[in-house]
């Protein structure tokens, strides 16, 4: 089997013990996933698979055998950037820049979660799409922690995106 | 800090005094105050997209072949000596390429404690790094493992068999504090000032308060974890490291290897959030040493608990704040004492009543703290450090002392504000706090606040409001001095070792620059992040934009001289002295006759030159001495309060500044909204938490200690006076830790308002707001 990485397959790692974090940075040196915590805690690790987002410190490389990783380098095509970076760009989203990547893959998997009307906490009406409101979108993104505070724009950057697509 | 450093403090103070405001830098205002150029205009952060792409390069992330990783041990002990050690195990232990204790550590000395004495000391500690048996802390490191992967540095770093001897130490506050000192000096003011008789003018005023507050230790948590990358060719050493301090490390790591400065380079061209955190501490000693003993390539990422382990926070303080006023409500005594922690290894004083010394008028006054010395990794500077907690104890006192007296709390701030700096005499270079406030409480609607606590509500939510002053000094650093260089197709680049932690230092001095040489933005470059360019000073004290801005005008008027002289006599310029000319479209222009111009790749051309550079540092900074210069704010903040739980929800907060020119809107509004939300931390989750039994750090994970996620964070309003200083660069003051100043104590005073309940202690957990 091989995991596909951004489009290209790689063969998983000879020990299995490796996370998918530690793959994604050390062995493929795809270095935009971060690590801020190692435990769950943070967000900054934050891919997806399959275009659900997980915390690639706490998934095995081996888990994602046979499935499509997408990572901070593989949102865009070519030279533009993916319409949630640069939603991150013009709502100022971001700061240090160090928790960006998992936040903005987070958002990106967000909004299929949205489209696809999946509940989440803060979510009233669990028989009815989940309506696009600051509150969703906060409670969906509190998996991503940021410290320098960018929180207001990274929160009216996805608003913007998820109603422009309804 | 010492005794002398207030004598001399004072004599300058006296000095600059005497001298005419025309003398001084800031005596005649910066020409482009008030000009509407790039500086002042919305614009994103230069660096945005490498950062939204993953392709922005940060100390750990840097590709090296032949690297090898490390892993730190830390002490299970809090005070003792090291009684066994075999590393027998570890280095047997599959990849491992070194073990690094005190027996084999080069010995080096210890880095010099920051202070104002020597500004290009580092150190947070000047405790031995690897060098004995000892341990002063828990949690310190005491040894290192290299091997080939990080796992198995991690797994062989669990091998070590190390025996400790425990000796007793001090870990719990309540007694520490008994034998507290006092220090001479806070940073930059004695220690102790007073006016009157405080005391006796409390017991007879005709409204008082008097009350401890007390908060919490903090942690900076950055979401990078601290990491170098280390690289030794020969006897040049290159780091790529996580820093706010690029050119002071540098000189630092030179002088204990014993190496010549130039070949000491050290790059940071990405810090992932600082916060005053991200200075210099024993890993960076132990990964430049282990990489030297391995013979490699190294790496030292800390873990999370590692970072808790070896980078300390911000000292708990226990403060009392006693509050006097008259019939009319003017404050007839003011008393602000205290204590915080630290040990005699470390620098960092948490000097929380510097900001009230500035922000009332007293009839009399008393202000003093003191340090408590325990065992404690050190403790050091954290966003608004003194201010951030300061503001706490003595806002929410302003708010007690306005209930008891029934006046509404800006009413009562806005009777007591200064006309001069209340303990020093000495003038304010520009103080509109009454305008904040007054256009923030119409913005926020403070209007429909019920005087009365407790009335408003909404099922089982009480709601509140609060409003609390912020405070923080202006900084220009000295030291600080750029490269500007014009080329010949017309861009100009200005470098210097300055850092960006995402503050915007480049893009807002790109626009400056821009402004200043008569370019646009598009054509100048802000080159930074590299100890190889001319020295910026730390990231600090919110003061790395003015002491850079202070270097462009520098370097700038010194540039003119080198173009008229480089352009010659067949120039239309050619006669005219630099205070004749000043720059604009793209090159330089006659005062008295703007169609005498010439651009700058012009007067390259001629000179057959492709370029132009000068380097000049920035003058010194007077100002600061001649003038009161602090940003000022008012904070606004609503709560709901749940009666069931006791949890508190913040549901919107604003911030009405008063920071002199916003270089650039965009920027400065997010640096604010940071700011306000790392008070809201303070305010309500973050707590460090010591086992006073053993001074372990309990909390060292993002799990257990908790800072706002983005449901905690509701929309945060910004709004400015934007009143010009006129005696800094570009009418500036510094606007990254004026945010944290006054949120705790606004929230504070907003949960009363709702509730009627004074909690005095932060953070304002379920438990004590129930």
């Amino acid at each position: 089997m091989a995991i596909t990485v951004n489009g290209t397959k790689v063969d998983p790692p000879g020990d299995m013990r490796v996370s998918l974090l530690d793959f994604l940075r050390d062995d493929l040196h795809l270095t935009g996933t971060k690590i801020g915590c190692n435990q769950g805690a943070c967000g900054a690790c934050t891919v997806l698979i399959d275009g659900e987002r997980v915390l690639s410190c706490l998934t095995l490389a081996a888990q994602a055998d046979g499935r499509e990783v997408t990572t901070i380098e593989g949102l865009a095509e070519g030279d533009a950037l993916h319409a949630v970076q640069a939603a991150f760009v013009d709502h100022d989203g971001l700061q240090c820049g160090y928790c960006t990547p998992g936040q903005v893959c987070a958002a990106t998997a967000l909004l299929n979660e949205l489209r696809t009307g999946s509940p989440s906490y803060v979510t009233g009406d669990l028989t009815a799409a989940a309506p696009l409101t600051a509150e969703e979108i906060r409670e969906r993104l509190s998996g991503n922690l940021c410290r320098c505070g960018a929180h207001n724009g990274i929160v009216s950057a996805v608003l913007a995106l998820a109603e422009a697509r309804t | 800090m010492s005794t002398l450093q207030n004598v001399l403090i004072g004599s300058v103070r006296t000095a600059v005094g005497w001298l005419p405001e025309g003398w001084l830098p800031g005596g005649r205002p910066d020409p482009l105050i008030g000009r509407h150029g790039a500086v002042g205009r919305q614009s994103a952060l230069s660096d945005a997209p490498e950062k939204v792409t993953g392709a922005a390069r940060f100390a750990a992330d840097v590709a090296v072949d032949g690297l090898c990783h490390a892993a730190l041990v830390h002490a299970p002990i809090t005070r003792g000596r090291i009684t066994r050690l075999d590393t027998t195990a570890a280095e047997a232990a599959p990849g491992v390429v070194a073990v690094v204790t005190h027996r084999n550590m080069p010995r080096v000395d210890s880095p010099a404690l920051i202070g104002l004495s020597n500004p290009s000391a580092v150190g947070n500690s000047d405790l031995p790094i690897l060098q004995d048996d000892r341990v002063h802390y828990n949690g310190q490191v005491v040894a290192a493992v290299v091997a080939e992967t990080q796992a198995q540095a991690d797994h062989a770093a669990t091998l070590l068999d190390i025996g400790y001897e425990v000796t007793k130490a001090p870990t719990d506050f309540a007694t520490a504090k008994a034998s507290a000192r006092t220090i001479p000096t806070l940073l930059y003011e004695p220690t102790q000032r007073a006016e009157g008789d405080a005391e006796a003018d409390l017991s007879t005023s005709r409204y008082a308060v008097d009350a401890i507050y007390t908060t919490p230790w903090q942690t900076h948590n950055a979401i990078e974890l601290h990491a170098l990358t280390v690289i030794w060719e020969g006897d040049r050493l290159t780091v790529h490291d996580a820093t706010q301090m690029i050119a002071p490390t540098a000189t630092a790591l030179a002088k204990m290897f014993g190496l010549k400065r130039e070949n000491v380079r050290v790059l940071s061209p990405f810090v992932g959030g600082g916060f005053g955190g991200k200075g210099f501490w024993d890993h960076h000693v132990i990964a430049v040493a282990a990489a030297r003993l391995a013979g490699r390539p190294l790496r030292l990422r800390l873990t999370r608990e590692g970072v808790y382990r070896v980078v300390g926070g911000r000292s708990q303080t226990e403060q009392r704040v006693a509050l006097g006023a008259d019939a009319e409500g003017r404050f007839t005594a003011l008393i602000h004492t205290g204590t915080s922690v630290m040990p005699p290894y470390s620098c960092s004083p948490e000097a929380f009543t510097l900001g009230t010394r500035a922000m009332y008028r007293s009839g009399s006054y008393l202000y003093s703290q003191r340090h408590a010395d325990m065992a404690v990794v050190p403790n050091t500077f954290m966003r608004a450090p003194g201010e951030a907690v300061g503001t706490f104890a003595v806002e929410s006192a302003v708010d007690e002392l306005a209930h008891e007296m029934g006046i509404d709390p800006i009413e009562l701030r806005l009777r007591n504000l200064p006309e001069v700096h209340p303990v020093t005499g000495v003038r304010f270079s520009q103080h509109a706090l009454d305008q904040a406030y007054r256009d923030g409480a119409a913005r926020f609607g403070w209007a429909e606040r019920p005087a009365t606590p407790g009335e408003r509500r909404d099922g089982e939510w009480r709601i509140g409001m609060g409003c609390a002053s912020g405070s923080f000094p202006y900084v220009r650093l000295p030291g600080a001095s750029v490269r500007i260089t014009l080329h010949r197709d017309g861009t100009a680049a200005v470098a210097c070792s300055a850092q960006d932690m995402g503050m915007g230092t480049a893009t807002v001095q790109t626009q400056h620059a821009a402004d200043r040489l008569g370019l646009t933005p598009e054509t100048v470059r802000f080159v930074s992040g590299d100890s190889d360019l001319p020295p910026a000073p730390a990231a600090g004290g919110s003061g790395q934009t003015a002491s850079i801005a202070g270097a462009v005008m520098a370097a700038s008027a010194k540039l003119v001289g080198e173009l008229i002289r480089l352009a010659g006599n067949a120039s239309p310029l050619a006669g005219l002295r630099a205070e004749d000319l000043h720059f604009d479209r793209a090159g330089l222009v006659a005062r008295e006759d703007p169609a005498r111009h010439e651009s700058f790749a012009a007067i390259l051309a001629r000179a057959n030159r492709e370029e132009v550079s000068v380097t000049a540092s920035g003058a010194v900074p007077m100002e600061m001495f001649r003038y009161a210069m602090h940003s000022t704010s008012a904070i606004f903040a609503e709560v709901r309060v749940s009666d069931v739980t006791g949890e508190v929800r913040v549901t919107r907060m604003l911030g009405s500044f008063d920071c002199g020119t916003i270089l650039n809107p965009r920027t400065a509004a997010s640096q604010f909204r940071g700011g306000m939300i790392m008070g809201l931390g303070l305010a309500l989750t973050e707590e460090t938490l010591y086992d006073e039994r053993t001074g372990r750090i309990m909390n060292p994970s993002l799990a257990d200690y908790h800072v706002p996620a983005h449901l905690d964070v509701p929309p945060i309003d910004v709004i400015w006076t934007g009143i010009p200083d006129p005696r800094t660069p570009l009418g500036a003051r510094g606007i990254g830790e004026i945010g944290t100043t006054g949120v705790a104590a606004a929230i504070a005073n907003a949960v009363f308002n709702a509730t009627g309940k004074r909690v005095r202690d932060l953070p304002l957990t379920l438990d004590k707001v129930l």
